[in-house]
């Protein structure tokens, strides 16, 4: 049996279509006017566009203002859990890499006793869920009295996971030895031939775990609504759910929801234009067997 | 420079000159723990350390206020006669099979067409986007979506004249729902991995093919499927113990109020028994099941994907 082309292409478009119109449908909520979304619920374009919904959300107008353009009052701003969420998952990607590039180093290629046992346990780790070390976690963090505190959101995960030890590990163990003993040849340290040779060799798979370490804790939820849920700690998707509980019930602020929607992933989809290209190309199980 | 260049060649190995490789390994042992030393760190205390607790927690009363009070099995003994306990893991359960099952296939089928069709980045970058947002701006949208007064999937629903409305609240849509929109948004992140799997595959095994005669959809079960079983096996394991994880997109669509009882997963009835009822001793229990069920899923998984492996040749 045949498939023709332009069915095939027919479908990949669909897809396409399917991916991007709920996106689309985001952002022209929150160009409408919180009054006119009953007028013009399925136009698609608002009669009269509008920028009221981001400026109330990123607490640019009075509580009056805000109001009166459909909000609950509730002193919201986005701007601020942008700022935190940048933090968030900018600290726990750098500082994480680093770590666990040092270990990985470690892990593939100095020899000491001890070494693959450690390696053995640090990779069981990988079974056990995340919601199973979550609750200690928050009970420790409590009694460190660092609950809403930015140590106390990002220590958890910022000097390692199992992961991002595995995965860097195997990428040391590929590459040719032959670099390194020149190196030591010419009487450079461990430390030298790690920081100076090894790291600007290992620039694509250390941006790889990098991005994929701010992708997932850009996502965070659970934790940072545990630990963080206060205003100065809040990030964007507390910020967000924080938003939907002050929202009324019977009719949400959608138009204020979307915005807010709208500013919660514009960041990571600047990151999808700058490093798209080796974001896409790092989606990759194969190289990894 | 020459000297040096011979023994480079022999260096690869394990057993290189006698002189250097000894100078090399002399100080590797206080090297080597310092390089782990933040890894260490890490690992003892917010992975190793909150283990053990947790499992100490399973057998304790512990209100988070008072100190934790050692009660036996008596958590877990309360497990079995609990009927929420059991529903949170039917409907996880029935999440988890509608979530992987639609996604996996639907993936399949999108890199499938694009590994014959293109090799555009913008293409697979667009397919990635739903996965860059949080589940909770995309519980948020899809709460949205299908308002049920407002919404804009009900009001496509409304022009075909037909009398049902999608909603959250309809105890046999909500989990249906739940799962379709999570699968939403990782269907074009599942794609993008198995079109690299596909990628390894060698082109003239089509090109073969296609001159025997063979159609896309005989390819496609003959070579693609075939060869590409460890890495559709790998994505299972990795999207199923994902898929149980679900609980940011429950927590939102209900407007951050508890899901009705046809959404209360396992995670969130977690979430709900130690920090709304503040039973730390029993939620810990809850997750010591989750550990286990995870556990054997996983071994399970790794043995077919041996299994699959072996037949690759």
């Amino acid at each position: 049996m045949k498939i023709s082309r332009g069915v095939s292409w027919f479908a990949l478009a669909a897809a396409v279509v399917l991916t991007v119109f709920p996106f689309y449908w985001m952002i022209r909520t929150a160009l409408t006017p919180a009054g006119d979304l009953f007028r013009d619920s399925t136009a698609l374009w608002p009669d009269n566009p509008t920028l009221i919904n981001f400026s109330r959300v990123l607490g640019l107008v009075g509580a009056e203002e805000a109001r009166a353009a459909g909000g609950s009052g509730a002193q919201i701003n986005f701007l601020r859990y942008t700022f935190n969420s940048m933090v968030y998952s900018g600290l726990i990607a750098v500082v994480q890499t680093f770590c666990c590039a040092m270990a990985g180093y470690a892990f593939a290629r100095l020899r000491f006793p001890g070494r693959d046992v450690a390696f053995g346990i640090i990779i069981a780790a990988l079974m056990v869920p995340p919601i199973f070390t979550l609750l200690p976690n928050f009970v420790l963090v409590k009694q460190l009295g660092i609950l809403n505190t930015i140590p106390g959101l990002v220590l958890p995960s910022l000097l390692m996971t199992p992961f991002a030890v595995f995965f860097l590990r195997q990428f040391f163990l590929s590459i040719p030895r032959d670099v390194e003993e020149a190196a030591t040849l010419d009487g450079i340290g461990r430390w030298g031939l790690f920081w100076k040779i090894v790291l600007p060799m290992s620039r694509g798979p250390l941006i790889t775990i990098g991005l994929t370490t701010i992708v997932w804790s850009w996502k965070d939820y659970l934790w940072p609504l545990l630990v963080g849920k206060a205003e100065s700690t809040r990030v964007l998707t507390v910020g967000l759910g924080v938003f939907l509980q002050q929202s009324p019930n019977r009719a949400p602020d959608w138009t204020g929801l979307m915005a807010g929607s709208v500013l919660s992933i514009l960041p990571v989809l600047l990151l999808l234009v700058f490093l798209g290209k080796r974001l896409v190309q790092s989606m990759n199980f194969s190289g990894m067997k | 420079m020459h000297a040096v260049g011979t023994r480079l060649g022999a260096g690869t190995g394990q057993h290189a000159g006698p002189h250097g490789r000894l100078r090399r390994r002399r100080d590797d042992r206080l090297v080597g723990w310092l390089f782990l030393l933040p890894v260490i760190i890490g690992f003892a205390v917010f992975y190793a350390y909150p283990t053990v607790r947790g499992v100490w927690y399973s057998f304790t009363d512990y209100s988070l206020l008072n100190d934790p009070s050692y009660v036996g099995g008596d958590n877990y003994k309360e497990l079995v006669s609990d009927g929420q306990f059991w529903n949170a893991l039917k409907v996880t359960g029935y999440y988890v099979v509608v979530n992987i099952v639609s996604q996996t296939v639907v993936a399949l089928g999108l890199a499938a067409l694009m590994h014959r069709l293109t090799r555009s980045v913008v293409l697979r970058a667009t397919l990635l986007v739903p996965w860059l947002v949080p589940n909770v701006t995309i519980g948020l949208l899809w709460a949205w979506m299908l308002d049920p007064d407002l919404g804009f999937v009900n009001h496509l629903i409304g022009l075909t004249g037909l009398d049902t409305t999608l909603s959250f609240n309809s105890p046999d849509w909500a989990m249906p729902l739940v799962a379709l929109v999570n699968s939403w948004s990782y269907t074009g992140y599942t794609a993008l991995l198995l079109y690299a799997g596909m990628l390894q595959i060698p082109p003239h095994l089509y090109e073969g093919a296609a001159i025997d005669g063979a159609g896309e959809i005989r390819m496609f079960r003959s070579i693609t499927l075939p060869l590409l079983r460890p890495i559709i096996a790998l994505v299972l394991v990795v999207s199923l113990i994902g898929s149980f994880q679900i609980f940011d997109t429950v927590a939102v669509v209900y407007g951050g109020k508890p899901p009705i009882p046809e959404t209360r997963v396992i995670y969130y009835y977690i979430y709900q028994q130690a920090f709304t009822y503040f039973h730390m001793g029993y939620a810990s229990a809850i997750a010591m099941v989750l550990v286990l069920i995870l556990g054997v899923l996983t071994t399970l998984q790794m043995r077919m994907l041996r299994a699959s492996r072996s037949d690759l040749g």
